[in-house]
C-alpha cells in the first residue's frame, strides 16, 4: 500500500512474531502441564480441549450459518460409539457383551486410534449430511425440533441395537488413547482449521446465510448445499470430540448422550458469543474448570442462616442462573460475534500502538 | 434480435389469487425497461418469479433463449441475472467489503479443500477477487467505507452497496427495484445518471420498478404498467403518458 515501504525487504510482521511466539509458549505450556500437573487435573485440563472442540462446531452451525440445530448429542454419541467399538480388542468385546455377543463382522476389527477416531468422525459426518438433506429444509425453531428428536432417536437405537452397541450397558474398559496431547492437539488442529474455513470465502457464504438468506441465494450462494455442507462438517468434528471422550471417560452408554448434552455445549456457545470462535474457546475453558471448581455446591453447605446436607445438582443452578444474567444484560456473550486479533489488543491498550511507520526505513 | 429475456404467458396464483396473470414481456439486450403500477399491482412477484424466488404457476420464463422457470435463484444468476432488493436485504453483520465478497464467491471457483487450506492458487484468486471487489466500491464511492459494517451506512448508500453488490455476480441483466425509494429529488437525479453509467461501463441491461415518475420517465425508453396482476399498458414514456387506463388506474375513475 505504502509506496515507501515497497523496497522493504520482506521480514516478517510484528503480528506475525507475536503468533509465532505465542504458539511457542502455548506449547511449551502443555509440556509443562503435562510433565508437571496431577492426573486429576490433567483430566479437567484434557476435557477442556474436548469441549472446546465441541463448543467450536456447534457455533460452527448455529453461530456461523444461522441453523438452530439442537441435535449434536446425536452426532457425539455417533462418533464415539464408533470410535470405541473399532478400537476395542476382540477380548474385551467378549468380556463387554454379556447379555448378547456382537455381530461377528465387528467381532475381531481392532483398528489404532487415528484411524478410529477418523472413521467415526466421518461417520457422524455422514449421517449429519443424511439428516441435513432431509431436514435442512426447515427453519428455526422447525429445524430445532427435528434435530432435537433425531438426536433422541440415535440414542433409542443405541439402547436397543444390543448385538452392535451391547445397548443400555454400555461399553467398557475402553484404552484410555486420549492423552493431553491427543486432546489439545485436536482441538488446536481444530480450532486452526475453523478459523481458515470462517476466513475464507466459504466462511463468508456461512455467514451471508446467517444474515439473510434470501439475499445470499440471489448473490449465487447455493444456499441448501451451503447449509448441508456447513453441517456435516459440524456433526465430523462432534463425532471427532465424541471419540476423544469415549477414550477419556473409557467407558460410554447411550444415558451420558441424552439432549441434555446438547445444551451442556450450548451454554458454552451462548456464553462466549454466537459466532466467535475466541468466545467459544475461552467460554469452554471457563466453564469446564468451574463445573469442577464449583463442585463443593453439591457437598454440604454451611451459609450461616441455612445449612444443607449435600444437594447433588446444585452447581447447576450457578449456570442456569449465570445463563440468565447473560440472556438478560449481554445477549451476545462474552465476545458477541468479534474475535481475537493482536491489533484489536493494541486498540484496547494492552499492546503498545503500532505508530505511523515514516517513509523510509522501515524495520 | 432475439429477446435477452421474454416471459411467456406467465401467471402466479398464491391460493386464490392471482398475483400476476397472462404476464409478457420482451427485453432486448442494452435497453432499460421500466415497471410501474400502483402498490400490490404485482411488481416484485414478478421480479420474484423472474429471478426464481418464486415458481410461477404456469407460463415460461426464457433467458438468452434457455428456459430458466423453476431453477433456483443461485443458477440463475450464475446464468447473469442480478437483482437489488425493495426493502434493502443487505448482509447487515457483514462489512462493506464482505458483503461484495460474498457475491463474488459464485465466480471465484475455488473448492473448500484449497481454501481451508490456504493453498497458494487459492491466495492468489482471494486477491483478485479483493481487487475486484475494491474497484467496485470505488466505482460506486464507497471505498471510505471498505471496513464498516453494512447497516452503519446512510439509505443512499446502502442502495449503491446493493447495486455494487448485484454487480459484483457480473451480470447481463440486472434488476432494480424501487433504487430511488426513499430518496431525495436531489438523489433522485444521481441516482438516473449512476444508473445510465453503470449500464454503459458493464454493459448492462437494466428492468427497474420505480414510483418516481421523473426516474422511470428520465432513464426508461420502454417501460409496462401492470394493475392488479394484468398489464394495462406498454410502450415509450409519452405513449403511457396518454393512455386512459394507465391515468384511471393511478388516479381512479373521474
Amino acid at each position: 500500500m505504502n509506496p515507501g515501504l515497497i523496497n522493504k525487504k520482506p521480514s516478517m510482521s510484528r503480528n506475525q512474531i507475536l503468533t509465532f511466539a505465542a504458539a511457542c509458549a502455548g506449547l511449551a505450556l502443555l509440556f509443562v502441564f503435562d510433565s508437571t500437573l496431577d492426573s486429576f487435573t490433567l483430566q479437567i485440563f484434557k476435557l477442556c480441549a474436548i469441549n472446546i472442540i465441541l463448543a467450536l462446531s456447534l457455533n460452527l452451525i448455529n453461530g456461523f450459518t444461522g441453523l438452530f440445530s439442537l441435535g449434536h448429542a446425536g452426532f457425539m454419541a455417533v462418533g464415539a460409539y464408533t470410535c470405541a467399538i473399532l478400537t476395542m480388542s476382540p477380548e474385551q468385546k467378549e468380556v463387554n457383551y454379556v447379555l448378547q455377543p456382537i455381530v461377528p463382522w465387528l467381532a475381531h476389527i481392532q483398528l489404532p486410534f487415528l484411524p478410529g477416531l477418523l472413521i467415526g468422525g466421518l461417520f457422524a459426518g455422514f449421517i449429519g449430511w443424511l439428516l441435513g438433506v432431509i431436514s435442512l429444509r426447515l427453519r428455526d425453531d422447525y429445524l430445532a425440533i427435528a434435530t432435537l428428536g433425531f438426536s433422541e432417536i440415535i440414542r433409542v437405537l443405541l439402547t436397543n441395537a444390543q448385538t452392535v452397541t451391547n445397548g443400555a450397558l454400555g461399553l467398557k474398559g475402553l484404552p484410555r488413547f486420549t492423552t493431553m496431547w491427543w486432546a489439545w492437539g485436536s482441538a488446536i488442529v481444530i480450532t486452526v482449521f475453523l478459523v481458515f474455513l470462517i476466513k475464507s470465502s466459504y466462511g463468508r457464504a456461512f455467514k451471508s446465510i446467517r444474515d439473510n438468506e434470501i439475499a445470499a441465494e440471489s448473490m449465487g450462494v447455493d444456499v441448501f448445499g451451503m447449509k448441508v455442507l456447513s453441517f456435516t462438517i459440524s456433526s465430523f468434528l462432534a463425532g471427532i470430540a465424541g471419540g476423544l471422550l469415549a477414550h477419556y471417560l473409557t467407558t460410554i452408554d447411550p444415558k451420558q448422550f441424552i439432549f441434555l448434552k446438547t445444551f451442556d455445549i450450548l451454554l458454552i456457545v451462548v456464553l462466549g458469543g454466537v459466532g466467535s470462535i475466541t468466545g467459544s474457546v475461552i467460554a469452554a475453558i471457563a466453564v469446564t474448570i468451574s463445573m469442577e471448581a464449583l463442585r463443593f455446591l453439591d457437598g454440604p453447605l454451611d451459609l450461616g442462616f441455612v445449612a444443607t446436607s449435600g444437594i447433588p445438582g446444585l452447581r447447576m443452578v450457578f449456570f442456569s442462573a449465570l445463563l440468565m444474567v447473560v440472556v438478560i444484560y449481554r445477549q451476545q456473550g462474552l465476545m458477541g460475534k468479534a474475535e481475537f486479533s493482536w491489533d484489536a489488543l493494541a486498540r484496547i491498550g494492552l499492546l503498545p500502538r503500532r505508530g505511523p511507520k515514516p517513509g523510509k526505513g522501515g524495520l | 434480435m432475439d429477446a435477452l429475456l421474454r416471459t411467456v404467458d406467465v401467471n402466479k396464483y398464491f391460493g386464490g389469487l392471482a398475483a400476476v396473470s397472462a404476464f409478457n414481456i420482451d427485453v432486448q439486450a442494452g435497453e432499460i425497461v421500466g415497471l410501474i403500477g400502483p402498490n400490490g399491482a404485482g411488481k416484485t412477484t414478478s421480479f420474484n418469479l423472474i429471478t426464481g424466488v418464486y415458481m410461477p404457476t404456469s407460463g415460461r420464463i426464457q433467458f438468452e433463449g434457455k428456459d430458466i422457470a423453476g431453477m433456483k435463484p443461485h443458477a440463475i444468476t450464475r446464468l447473469g441475472m442480478a437483482r437489488t432488493f425493495q426493502n434493502i436485504r443487505l448482509f447487515k453483520e457483514m462489512s462493506v467489503l464482505d458483503n461484495i465478497l460474498v457475491a463474488e464467491h459464485m465466480r471465484m471457483g475455488t473448492n473448500l479443500f484449497e481454501a481451508t487450506l490456504r493453498l497458494p492458487s487459492y491466495m492468489k484468486k482471494e486477491r483478485r477477487v479483493h481487487e475486484r471487489a475494491r474497484a467496485l466500491l470505488d466505482e460506486v464511492g464507497l471505498s471510505a467505507h471498505e471496513q464498516a459494517s453494512a447497516t452503519s451506512l446512510p439509505y443512499g448508500k446502502q442502495r449503491r452497496l446493493e447495486i455494487a453488490r448485484a454487480l459484483a455476480t457480473e451480470p447481463k441483466l440486472l434488476f432494480l427495484d424501487e433504487p430511488a425509494a426513499g430518496m431525495n429529488p436531489q438523489e433522485s437525479v444521481e441516482l438516473m445518471d449512476f444508473i445510465l453509467k453503470i449500464r454503459d461501463q458493464f454493459k448492462l441491461t437494466i428492468v427497474l420498478i420505480e414510483h418516481h415518475m421523473q426516474v422511470v420517465m428520465g432513464v426508461c425508453k420502454r417501460m409496462y404498467v401492470l394493475d392488479y396482476g394484468v398489464t394495462i399498458a406498454q410502450g415509450t414514456p409519452e405513449e403511457i403518458q396518454k393512455n386512459p387506463a394507465v391515468i384511471e388506474a393511478y388516479l381512479g375513475v373521474g
